[in-house]
């Protein structure tokens, strides 16, 4: 028994970080971030380079065939930066979509173009992850209508996977006939989301294999839950170290800030509360692929804690900063706004608290 | 304790509802205090004034309305304009700030000169206190002003200049006196932003938009008697506004605003037909920052009284700023939760249009983060409660080097 990292990801987890933080200077993200649509072809591309777009795609299918826990320290790094690049949606949840429902043929058809990051899938959960907005799709005659609004990863994607109320997912191509994709740019300006609107559009997959699609579906939730709450780990721990260091530098009253305590007090009230998130999130990565009985209560729990602690972070980091954490000076809000979308999309604290309480039979769904 | 309403007040009451009723298409959106108002904003603060919904108890000689005080009929104007969800005025530093300080230390001259046009809206305010070296410690601060011939010449920067951008004038915090100590060598001057050798530089915020500035001063000339009190009265004056924007930042009224707007959403079905009021978790959030804002609207009508008889009113002043932006905050927070993944939308219209619910929200949850900084953060003001409110002892002076801990 042991609790905590390999070698190779503690690696890993660095090299990504030392790509990120080359590739991303405040300059290069304030530019990438102004267009709004989360995604940059160069980013992606060295990404891809290091192994991102196929980290979960089984090798048969030309991947790196690795797990949920390594796919949650990528989102942890991309968060920490505030990378403006697609993930949760288009490289987890939708490896785990295809894994999960869809049909030998299907794994063998797109899993490879996932993996080869030419799929870039954007993801539409609507009703079933509690997201608000449009969500009435019909299926009928094999053609798809109706709206489904706020599908993650959608900047720029090359498809759209859409869940219907009943847990299968139709995969479409963005530019096909009746296909309409507005983008809408969110206050986190590295992640967009998009609305569908949908006539009689003709999906070029439809996932219904498995012979339990919502709880298929769910679990294609529960990883995307995960990686959310990872990101926001990234996120909160870089506002942390900025506060910290920040602390050891302005002057007032002729002392370093980090001297009074009120600034020391803040900064470890936000280590306490974040530290034991580490763990979590990690537990809650690892429990996707090996505890499959607690799997779907600790996704929504790690989703719904991590945006508690998240929220109060954020703002105590700001807070350590003085108006300097108000202004895009230091670029801090970045990660603000990272945290702020990672609670919002796929169902707030509330919903995913539910989540957890239906997951150990507490209540019904 | 009396809170029975008189015919008079009754009859108040039923004015104001009926005015809000008749006039409420001619009311701008509440809010609006980052930018300069806008015609429709001017002529309705003008209808305000007119009825003696803002301003009521100002001086008719300094163009207010001129009613005696009165806690009961400024709650009930107060409390009628939340209710229905309309904008009670404008609300910004020259009105909320730089009025009270006037009546309370300024000159019979000021007071006629500038709460006139200030109040009405047309004479827009901007704050300079801080500085790159002194935020918190804002008695540290070093722009100075020298005085020649008449004039006092002013030399340095402010940070963080609110409004600066779109001001016609600035209420500044210089250094005068620079052989007394700190907090005695200070003034408060009153100058035109237009005066030459006064530069505005917008710095964007994390709003995305530019909502404040540095402002430098290169020998910028103001007469003297353009000061408020005396030479090395700054710091007390500087004070006394400083009360009144704590008093703004934490103005319940403005709380109230939110709980309502929150709740209304809250009576929308959502996308699966159900009402979050009818979610009891999501109902019992509510209930909690409700129950908040009940207990600040009420010790708010405390202190008025207290003021009203001239009672400083000490530590129940002293938590205002830092308890209402704290609210402030959990209400923004809970109205975003409430608007789950479509409120995450943004687009910013900038100065000119009105942003959509989703933008407002999460302009409004960043800001409130500002404004817990802004005007002595929260630490400050717990200092202050500590120290000033509580008679406890001032932290220790360790002498702790920059830059090494
Ligand atoms: C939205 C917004 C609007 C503003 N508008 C204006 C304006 O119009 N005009 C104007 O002049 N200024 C304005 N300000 C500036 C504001 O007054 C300052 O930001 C504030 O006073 C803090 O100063 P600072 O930014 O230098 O932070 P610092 O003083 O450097 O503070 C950094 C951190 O250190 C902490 N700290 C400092 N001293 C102590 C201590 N003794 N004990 C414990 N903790 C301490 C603070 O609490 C804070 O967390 C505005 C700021 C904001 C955010």
């Amino acid at each position: 028994m042991r609790f905590g990292l390999t070698e190779d990801q503690g690696l890993f987890g660095r090299s990504l970080r030392g790509f990120l933080a080359d590739r991303l200077p405040l300059d290069a993200l304030r530019r990438l971030a102004e267009t709004g649509t989360g995604f940059d072809a160069e980013l992606w591309r060295g990404l891809g380079e290091l192994g991102l777009h196929g980290l979960l795609v089984p090798e048969e299918h030309g991947g790196a065939g690795l797990g949920m826990l390594d796919a949650a320290l990528a989102a942890e790094a991309l968060g920490y930066h505030a990378a403006p690049a697609p993930f949760a949606a288009a490289l987890v949840m939708a490896v785990q979509a295809f894994r999960s429902a869809g049909d030998a043929e299907q794994q063998r058809q797109w899993l490879p173009r996932i993996a080869a990051g030419q799929a870039r899938i954007g993801l539409g959960f609507a009703g079933l992850a509690g997201q608000t907005g449009r969500a009435a799709l019909r299926l009928e005659g094999g053609r798809l209508s109706g709206a489904l609004d706020g599908l993650m990863d959608g900047g720029e994607a090359t498809h759209f996977l859409a869940y219907l109320a009943d847990g299968r997912a139709a995969l479409i191509e963005a530019g096909a006939p009746g296909v309409t994709a507005t983008l809408r740019r969110s206050v986190d300006r590295t992640r967009a989301l998009v609305d569908l609107d949908l006539a009689g559009a003709a999906p070029v997959a439809l996932l219904q294999s498995s012979n339990d699609p919502l709880a298929a579906a769910r679990r294609v939730r529960d990883a995307g839950r995960v990686m959310l709450a990872a990101d926001t780990l990234g996120a909160a721990q870089n506002m942390l170290d900025r506060a910290v260091a920040y602390a050891n530098e302005r002057v007032q009253f002729g002392r370093v800030i980090g001297s009074f305590q009120g600034v020391k007090y803040m900064c470890a009230d936000m280590a306490t509360m974040l530290e034991p998130c580490r763990a979590m999130v990690w537990y809650a990565a690892y429990a996707q692929d090996a505890v499959p009985e607690e799997a779907a209560m600790v996704a929504s729990h790690a989703k719904a804690h991590l945006a508690e602690v998240g929220r109060e972070v954020a703002r105590l980091a700001t807070e350590v900063h003085g108006g300097m954490g108000f202004t895009d000076l230091l670029g801090l809000h970045h990660q603000f706004k990272r945290i702020t979308f990672d609670r919002q999309a796929l169902g707030g604290p509330e919903r995913c608290r539910h989540d957890a309480a239906v997951a150990q039979g507490w209540v019904a769904a | 304790m009396d809170l029975t309403l008189t015919p008079k007040h009754r009859a108040l009451r039923e004015e104001v509802d009926a005015f809000i009723a008749a006039h409420r298409d001619a009311a701008p959106r509440p809010g609006g205090g980052r930018k300069r108002p806008d015609r429709k904003a001017l002529d309705w603060q003008a209808l305000l004034l007119k009825h003696g919904y803002f301003a009521r108890t100002i001086p008719r000689e300094y163009g207010g309305f001129g009613a005696p005080h009165d806690v009961i009929e400024l709650a009930i104007i107060a409390d009628a304009f939340s209710r229905a969800g309309i904008s009670p005025g404008i609300h910004n530093q020259g009105i909320s700030m730089l009025v009270p300080t006037l009546l309370e230390v300024g000159t019979e001259e000021q007071k006629r000169r500038w709460i006139g046009p200030t109040i009405r809206g047309e004479t827009i305010w901007c704050q300079g206190y801080s500085e790159p070296g002194s935020g918190s410690d804002l008695a540290a601060a070093q722009t100075r002003a020298a005085v020649e011939d008449g004039h006092f010449v002013i030399n340095g920067q402010k940070i963080w200049t609110s409004s600066a951008h779109f001001a016609d004038m600035m209420f500044l915090l210089c250094r005068t006196e620079p052989d007394k100590s700190k907090h005695a060598g200070l003034s408060y001057l009153l100058l035109p932003m237009s005066a030459p050798g006064i530069e505005v530089r917008p710095l964007r915020t994390m709003t995305g938009r530019a909502e404040f500035n540095e402002t430098f001063f290169t020998d910028v000339r103001v007469p003297v008697d353009q000061i408020v009190m005396g030479r090395g009265d700054g710091w007390h004056v500087a004070n006394v506004t400083l009360k009144y924007e704590r008093m703004l930042l934490g103005d319940p009224n403005k709380l109230q605003q939110r709980l309502e707007a929150t709740r209304r959403m809250m009576e929308q079905p959502g996308a699966d037909g159900a009402r979050l009021l009818d979610r009891a978790e999501w109902r019992d959030r509510l209930l909690r920052l409700q129950g908040e804002v009940i207990a600040a609207r009420n010790h708010n009508m405390r202190l008025l009284t207290e003021t009203a008889e001239g009672v400083d009113s000490g530590l129940g002043r002293f938590i205002v700023k830092y308890h209402g932006t704290m609210l402030a905050h959990r209400l923004a927070s809970l109205a975003l939760d409430v608007m789950g993944s479509t409120g995450l939308l943004y687009e910013p219209q900038g100065e000119v249009a009105e942003d959509d619910p989703a933008t407002t929200w999460q302009i409004d949850y960043m800001y409130d983060i500002g404004l817990i900084i802004g005007g002595g953060s929260s630490n400050i003001q717990k200092n202050i409660i500590g120290e000033r409110g509580l008679g406890l002892p001032r932290e220790p002076k360790a002498a702790v080097p920059a830059g090494r801990n």
